[in-house]
C-alpha cells in the first residue's frame, strides 16, 4: 500500500508498511499511479506526448528498484501474526493528585476536575503506593513514568513533592528511572513550584489556548472571568526557568475557534518554542463541538500551521508543534505503533481513592474500573479487551494509510463517538491524516533543504 | 538519490521488529497531547543516542 498526496506542488509518496517517503517527480508519480501494470507499452502509450520513452525507461527502473528493494508496495508482513505480550507489565501511571480544579473550564471532560466525584486530593500515602506499584509492576523496564494530573494537580503541591522525593529514592533501589510530568492549568505557578519542578527535572504541560479571545471564552474562573492574563504572566515566568525542551504549552481549540492556526501563530509571538493544540473532545450537541462541515476548514488551518512551520524552518527558528513531529529515522518500533497509547495495558490512572482505570480519561467511569493500588488488576477481562485494541483488530485501521504513524486513535475518543474502542472516530481520523501529511511534508522540505535541493521535484 | 526518485529516509518499519520493542520509549499520551493521540512522533529510546542515519 503505498499513500499519494501532492501539498504545496511537493509530490510525496509514502510507503505505508515500510515507513518510507519519497519524493517524486510528475513522471514518476504518474507510473507510480499505473502500479501494477508496468508494462512499458502501456506506459508509453499513457505518458505519450509529455514524456520521452528514454525518461519513461529510466523512471520505470527506479520504480522497479525501490520495489525489489521493498521500500514500494512493500507487503505488511506482521498483519495477522502479531499478538500483546503475555507478560503484562505497567510502564506508566497517571496520579491524579487533586480531583478538584481553581478553573471552570467550558469543555472540561473532567466534570470541572471532580470526575463526578466528591472533591478530594490524593494523599503522600497513596502517590507512594503508586509508586511502589510502578517500580514492581515494571518488570525489566528501565525507564518508567509518572504523570501528576488533575483537577488541577498544583491544589496538591505539598503531595507532589513528597511523591516525588519518594519516588527518586525508590527508583534508585529498583535500578530505574522515572520521569515526571506535571500537566497543570499554571494558575498557581509561583516562582518557588516553577524554580522546584526545574531543579526536579520535571516535565510540565502548561494549559493555555492561544488569543486572550479563544483562551476566555472556554477557560474561565469559577465566577466566568478569563484566565488569559494571570496564566499567561505565570507561565512565561515558569519557561523563562525551564531548559530546552522541558514544557509544552497544550491549548485546546473548539468550533469557536476554527482558525486556529492563529493561536499557534500567537503563542509563538510571545515566544514560547513548543506549542500542542488539540481539537476538542466534545459529544456533538455541544455549541462548541466540532460538525462534520468543520472539517474542510481545519484540514486548512493544519495546512496554513504546516506554512507557518516551513517559515520557521527557513528563518533557523526552533518552533515545534507537536502533531507536526515526525522521526522517521529513530521513530518508534512497528510494535509500538501496533499498540498506540498504551491505556489499559502499560499505562494506567490511579484515582486518589487509589483505583485503577485505562487512563485519564476514563476516571470515575466504574464501568472501565480496573481494580486498585491494594489488589491491584481485579477485572483482567476488561484489561485483555484493552490489549486487544491493537490496530490489526481496528477494521477500519487495518486499511488505513496513517496506522503506523497513529496507533488506533485514543480509545477514549473512541468510545465517546463509537461506543467500542475497536471502531475510531472518521472525524479524528480525517484530521489525524491531515495533521501526518503536513508532518510528513515538512520532513521533505527539511530533507531537500539540508541537501541543497532546490526547485527540482516540483510543478514536474 | 535517483533522478525522478528522492528517498528520504532510509528508515524501514520491518527492520524494527528484530532486537526492538524493549518498550524503554515513552508513553505516548503521557506527552503533550493528553487527548489526541499521535505515536509517530515518539522517539526510540534504543536509538536515541545514535547519530541520524541520512537520506539515500
Amino acid at each position: 500500500m503505498v499513500h499519494k498526496f501532492i501539498f504545496d506542488e511537493t509530490r510525496i509518496v509514502l510507503d505505508v508498511n515500510s515507513g518510507t517517503v519519497h519524493l517524486v517527480d510528475e513522471m514518476a508519480w504518474e507510473i507510480i499511479n499505473q502500479y501494477p501494470n508496468l508494462d512499458l507499452s502501456v506506459l508509453y502509450a499513457y505518458l505519450e506526448g509529455k514524456h520521452s520513452q528514454e525518461e519513461i525507461n529510466e523512471a520505470r527502473s527506479e520504480v522497479q528498484q525501490l520495489i525489489k528493494e521493498g521500500l514500494l508496495f512493500s507487503q505488511d508482513f506482521l498483519k495477522g501474526l502479531y499478538r500483546p505480550p503475555e507478560n503484562r507489565v505497567v510502564k506508566a501511571l497517571c496520579l491524579h493528585l487533586a480531583h478538584s480544579c481553581n478553573l471552570a473550564c467550558r469543555y472540561c471532560f473532567a466534570d470541572k476536575g471532580q470526575y463526578y466525584g466528591a472533591s478530594s486530593l490524593m494523599s503522600a500515602e497513596t502517590g507512594k503506593k503508586a509508586i511502589d506499584f510502578l517500580l514492581t509492576k515494571s518488570g525489566k523496564r528501565k525507564y518508567v513514568e509518572i504523570d501528576f494530573f488533575g483537577g488541577e494537580p498544583l491544589l496538591n503541591f505539598n503531595g507532589l513533592k513528597k511523591i516525588v522525593a519518594y519516588g527518586k529514592k525508590q527508583a534508585a533501589v529498583y535500578n530505574k528511572e522515572i520521569k515526571f510530568t506535571v500537566t497543570t492549568n499554571g494558575l498557581l505557578l509561583t516562582e518557588e513550584i516553577s524554580r522546584f519542578l526545574k531543579n526536579h527535572k520535571i516535565f510540565t504541560v502548561l494549559s493555555i489556548d492561544g488569543r486572550p479571545r479563544a483562551n476566555d471564552r472556554m477557560r474561565v474562573f469559577p465566577n466566568g472571568q478569563g484566565t488569559y492574563r494571570r496564566v499567561l504572566e505565570n507561565i512565561s515566568r515558569h519557561v523563562s526557568f525551564c531548559s530546552e525542551e522541558d514544557y509544552y504549552l497544550r491549548g485546546t481549540f473548539t468550533r469557536h475557534n476554527l482558525d486556529f492556526a492563529s493561536d499557534f501563530l500567537h503563542l509563538a509571538d510571545l515566544g514560547f518554542r513548543y506549542i500542542s493544540l488539540e481539537p476538542v473532545v466534545a459529544s456533538p450537541e455541544k455549541d462548541y463541538a466540532f460538525q462534520p462541515e468543520d472539517i474542510p476548514y481545519l484540514e486548512k488551518e493544519y495546512a496554513k500551521l504546516a506554512r507557518l512551520l516551513l517559515n520557521y524552518q527557513q528563518q533557523r527558528k526552533e518552533i515545534r508543534f507537536f502533531h507536526f513531529e515526525i522521526d522517521l529515522n529513530g521513530g518508534p518500533c512497528l510494535i509500538k505503533r501496533l499498540t498506540g497509547c498504551g491505556a489499559g495495558q502499560e499505562y494506567l490512572a490511579v484515582a486518589p481513592d487509589e483505583s485503577l482505570y485505562p487512563c485519564h480519561q476514563f476516571v470515575g467511569r466504574q464501568e472501565y474500573c480496573l481494580g486498585n493500588l491494594e489488589q491491584g488488576i481485579t477485572r483482567p477481562q476488561l484489561r485483555e479487551q484493552f490489549c486487544q485494541a491493537y490496530i490489526y483488530n481496528k477494521e477500519s485501521c487495518a486499511a488505513c494509510w496513517a496506522r503506523f504513524y497513529c496507533g488506533g486513535g485514543c480509545h477514549a475518543n473512541n468510545i465517546a463517538f463509537n461506543d467500542s474502542i475497536f471502531s475510531p472516530d472518521p472525524l479524528f481520523c480525517r484530521l489525524m491524516k491531515k495533521r501526518l501529511e503536513c508532518a510528513l511534508y515538512l520532513q521533505v522540505k527539511n530533507f531537500k533543504k539540508n541537501f541543497c535541493l532546490n526547485g527540482e521535484f516540483e510543478n514536474g | 538519490m535517483g533522478k525522478h526518485i528522492i528517498t528520504v529516509n532510509i528508515h524501514s518499519l520491518q527492520d524494527t521488529v528484530l532486537g526492538r520493542g524493549c518498550g524503554e520509549c515513552q508513553t505516548s499520551c503521557q506527552s503533550a497531547c493528553k487527548t489526541s493521540l499521535t505515536v509517530g512522533n515518539q522517539s526510540c529510546r534504543q536509538l536515541k543516542n545514535q547519530e541520524p542515519k541520512k537520506g539515500r
